[in-house]
């Protein structure tokens, strides 16, 4: 299990390094100024050749690329162009922020997914599989700025039972956990949670199919096992693949979910995201990108330990 | 107790009422603005996101030496004294000038505002070697106040400025400087660790800490700051001018880029304000009760021709025909009226107007006339390209006036076909100019902009010295007669001899039409109805500190 462990931990280091890589040059690679948010067009060229010395934009990529990446693994990701204030600072708040929408989202939609998964696998081709079928597909196709948009129309426009954006009567610092501070999570979090609902549903769905015609199955009900010993049978042989789904959908919605958290304005990494691409604040939008991919990348190794913890045979191979 | 005695009970009920409405003369007033920036803008004094950051961090927060007069709404706003009482260049070197600042102007910490601070916040911009130089603030400010060099200490309450050559201007480009507290900085410096011994960091980390706690000399005074979600400010009951101290007790600022996002706000009861509501849901908003105001702002939405060799706009006609083409009328109707029709950089009645020749106008006969004298048709159209953004700030809504716009012109035997780009490629492409690859050929471009100053208005398109890649002469133009007046405008230090002059330099270009002008932009916003005092000026600003609540 350790070597097994450190095998996987030793695979993640390039992985890590290449997304670091990738990140810088998509970012430099992008057309447009890096200066454009504290620079306006009409400045002069003079201005603007100070200012690139002044930022350092004015070295070869490779020093650029070598000076983040050193500072970066001694935790230092810089400083925003636009705000001054620490890139860290920024994205470990907009970090902490997302993932408490996208947990309750992911837990909202494994839920209800694996719920209409289950009851759409074992009651296949009926009515109740139909209705479930239909919920899943119309989760996994529905716009979800879209939804979230019709939400804010219904339960605040118009029945004014919901705030419709922000986090929190007085922001994200002063967040508890009361009903004051948890109506402004609910839209954006339901909103959040269909598309993992729809995609655990479906997953799970053709998990129980598949196991329920499995011959053990039918050793196990020929052995006189009742129908909630074969359930919990099923449930074990789903789990390992249902949880990988969680976890990949979990790390989906940590960093993609730009679209809802405009519509909400829920101060998370994809409204940070959002406003570095259009500021091209370039030392925000590489730490962002950067602390997401490892982030991605931890929760992976996370899950395929978890899962060879439920699975063993998992690790043999 | 048993109130049966109607007297008592009379007297119970104006005891209630005594104190209910007791209470609520002492409510807190609290005016809740959304605007449209994704986050909050720069709070140390010199703001970014555009003027919507002097709109909403500045001006309530800050005073600069001079400011613009926000208190009219049917004329444009023009330049009055703020922080300095009077001003005059030197008549040997007009280089310097002579600024007088107001006396007894405290900032919000307390501390005096004076010749010393003054030259603090001219040196934060422009002293690389001041130990409060701050170059992210350069961009915003250095280019708003190109010819500014440095400043004196002549006593307590005289300072000197000096710029790289005469130049009238620049009391108008001095709204942008605002004054931030030199003490409440030299605090925050103070408590940077010692670890930190980079002068450059040392300075760059008080700064961020400035921003958190900002102290200037305006109305309103930060109380709280949450990076990107909200800035909430108090009332400032010692302001120095008695006009404008609040009646407001407290401003909270939400940063809502999604337009939907802002509307939703509004109508559900979470903010007061909002800035560009969607239009769409105007009529929802004006049925709820809210009240919606607009006046045309000194923007510009154009297209900007070049003036290459090989460019069809270097034939007058065509240029004169585009402008004669432009269903303007037909484009407010579009727009749901929140537009302003612009015959030139600036309308009839603003003191640079001047008396061109050319009045442009929709009279689609006279533009084929011209187009016809110019050897095209409807067999034979004239091919231009333009490059156009999808979005951006200011550009109101580019592809669908754009579109309307071509399916103008092709009544006038043009055939126009667009570049689309994304909006920031466009606006770095603005400087870089016709010439480069980037502009892909294009004929013109589509980049609306501010016309608050001669320089930003005029000067910077059509000078030849402001040519790429010195300005925002994109299609290099150039007229000796044009950078002749500039030359007068910006050595002519009476303010009405100098208006007299910008609007000979105003009526030459309309003459000249080195532009297609089509919209100014109306600023429009939605405020409740209990928000009173509202004067929403011919200004991309307005005035919270005059403004009260029921």
């Amino acid at each position: 299990m350790i070597s097994y462990l450190i095998r996987r931990v030793l695979y993640a280091l390039p992985i890590m390094l290449g997304v670091a890589f990738l990140c810088f040059m998509l970012v430099h690679i992008a057309p447009g100024d890096p200066l454009m948010s504290i620079l306006p067009p009409d400045a002069s060229v003079d201005l603007q050749k100070q200012l690139m010395e002044l930022y350092g934009f004015n070295r070869s990529y490779p020093v650029q690329f070598f000076s983040w990446v050193w500072r970066a693994v001694h935790g230092d990701l810089g400083s925003s162009i636009a705000t001054g204030r620490p890139v860290a600072q920024e994205v470990f708040k907009a970090v902490g922020n997302t993932l408490m929408l996208a947990a309750l989202a992911t837990l909202i939609g494994f839920f209800f997914g694996a719920l209409f998964g289950f009851v759409a696998g074992y009651f296949r081709n009926s009515w109740v599989d139909k209705i479930a079928s239909f919920i899943s597909v119309v989760g996994v196709s529905v716009p979800h700025y879209w939804l979230g948009m019709v939400l804010v129309i219904i339960f605040s426009s118009q029945l004014m039972w919901l705030p419709a954006t922000g986090a929190g009567p007085d922001g994200s610092s002063s967040w508890i956990w009361d009903f004051e501070h948890i109506k402004y999570l609910i839209m954006p979090a339901v909103t959040m949670s269909f598309i993992p609902m729809g995609i655990i549903a479906r997953t799970v769905r053709a998990l129980v199919a598949d196991i329920l015609s499995q011959e053990f199955v039918i050793g196990l009900k020929a052995r006189g096992l009742g129908e909630f010993g074969v359930f919990r049978h099923v449930v074990k042989n789903c789990a390992p693949t249902a949880m990988a789904v969680m976890g990949l959908q979990l790390g989906y919605l940590l960093g993609g979910s730009i679209l809802i958290e405009t519509v909400f304005s829920w101060p998370g990494t994809g409204f940070l995201l959002n406003q570095a691409i259009f500021q091209r604040d370039l030392p925000l939008l590489q730490g962002t990108i950067l602390v997401l991919a490892l982030f991605f990348v931890s929760l992976n190794l996370l899950v395929d330990i978890l899962q060879t913890v439920f699975d063993p045979r998992i690790e043999r191979a | 107790m048993k109130l049966s005695n109607p007297s008592a009970l009379t007297l119970a009920c104006a005891l209630a009422f005594g104190l209910l409405s007791s209470a609520g003369a002492h409510a807190e007033k609290v005016l809740r603005i959304a605007m449209t920036a994704g986050d909050i803008p720069r709070t140390l004094g010199q703001p970014d996101q555009g003027f919507e950051g002097n709109r909403f961090t500045g001006i309530p927060m800050y005073d600069s030496l001079t400011q613009w007069d926000l208190s009219k709404a049917d004329k444009p706003s023009e330049v009055i004294p703020d922080l300095a009482l009077s001003w005059a260049v030197d008549t040997k070197d007009k280089t310097k000038w002579i600024f007088k600042l107001r006396p007894g102007v405290k900032f919000h910490d307390g501390s005096a505002f004076n010749a010393d601070a003054v030259v603090w916040n001219v040196n934060k911009v422009l002293d690389k070697d001041a130990p409060n130089f701050d170059p992210s603030q350069v961009g915003v400010t250095a280019s708003r106040m190109p010819t500014l060099r440095s400043a004196k200490k002549i006593d307590d309450l005289t300072v000197e400025l000096t710029t790289s050559e005469p130049d009238s201007f620049l009391p108008i480009n001095l709204t942008n400087l605002f004054m931030a507290s030199p003490l409440q900085w030299a605090k925050k410096l103070a408590a940077v660790p010692g670890t930190v011994s980079d002068k450059a960091e040392r300075a760059k980390q008080a700064w961020a800490a400035f921003a958190a706690d900002a102290s200037g000399t305006g109305p309103f005074k930060m109380t709280k700051f949450v990076p990107r979600e909200r800035l909430e400010l108090a009332k400032n009951s010692e302001y120095w001018d008695p006009k404008r101290r609040p009646k407001i007790d407290k401003v909270v600022m939400l940063p809502l880029p999604e337009a939907n996002s802002r509307t939703a706000a509004l109508l559900s009861g979470q903010v007061d304000w909002i800035e560009a509501p969607a239009p769409d849901a105007l009529d929802t908003i004006k049925a709820r009760g809210f009240k919606i105001y607009s006046n045309p702002q000194p923007h510009v939405w154009p297209w900007q021709l070049s003036f290459l060799p090989g460019s069809p706009w270097l034939d007058k006609r065509v240029r004169y025909a585009a402008n004669l083409c432009v269903n303007r009328p037909a484009m407010k109707q579009l727009l749901g009226g929140l537009m302003g029709e612009a015959t030139g950089t600036v309308e009839p009645g603003h003191p640079w107007r001047g008396n061109p020749s050319f009045h442009i106008k929709y009279d689609p006969d006279s533009a084929r006339k011209l187009m016809t004298e110019a050897g095209y048709s409807a067999a034979k159209p004239l091919k231009v390209k333009v490059q156009i953004s999808a979005s951006g700030s200011g550009q109101m809504q580019p592809l669908s006036m754009n579109e309307f716009m071509q399916q103008n012109l092709k009544a006038c035997f043009f055939d126009v076909q667009f570049d689309v780009i994304e909006w920031n490629t466009l606006y770095t492409n603005w400087r870089i100019g016709a010439k480069d690859p980037s502009a892909h050929g294009s004929d013109a471009v589509n980049i609306s902009f501010a016309s608050m100053d001669p320089f930003f208005a005029m000067v910077r398109f059509v000078s030849s010295k402001a040519a790429p890649p010195v300005s925002n002469n994109w299609g290099y133009y150039s007229n000796p007669e044009v950078d002749a007046i500039i030359a007068k405008a910006r050595t002519t230090f009476d303010a009405k001899q100098r208006d007299a002059l910008l609007a000979q330099l105003h009526a030459k270009i309309v003459d000249e039409a080195p532009f297609v002008w089509v919209a100014h932009d109306t600023g429009p916003r939605a405020i409740s109805a209990k928000v009173k005092g509202v004067v929403q000026p011919q200004s991309w600003f307005i005035d919270i500190a005059t403004m009260s609540m029921d």
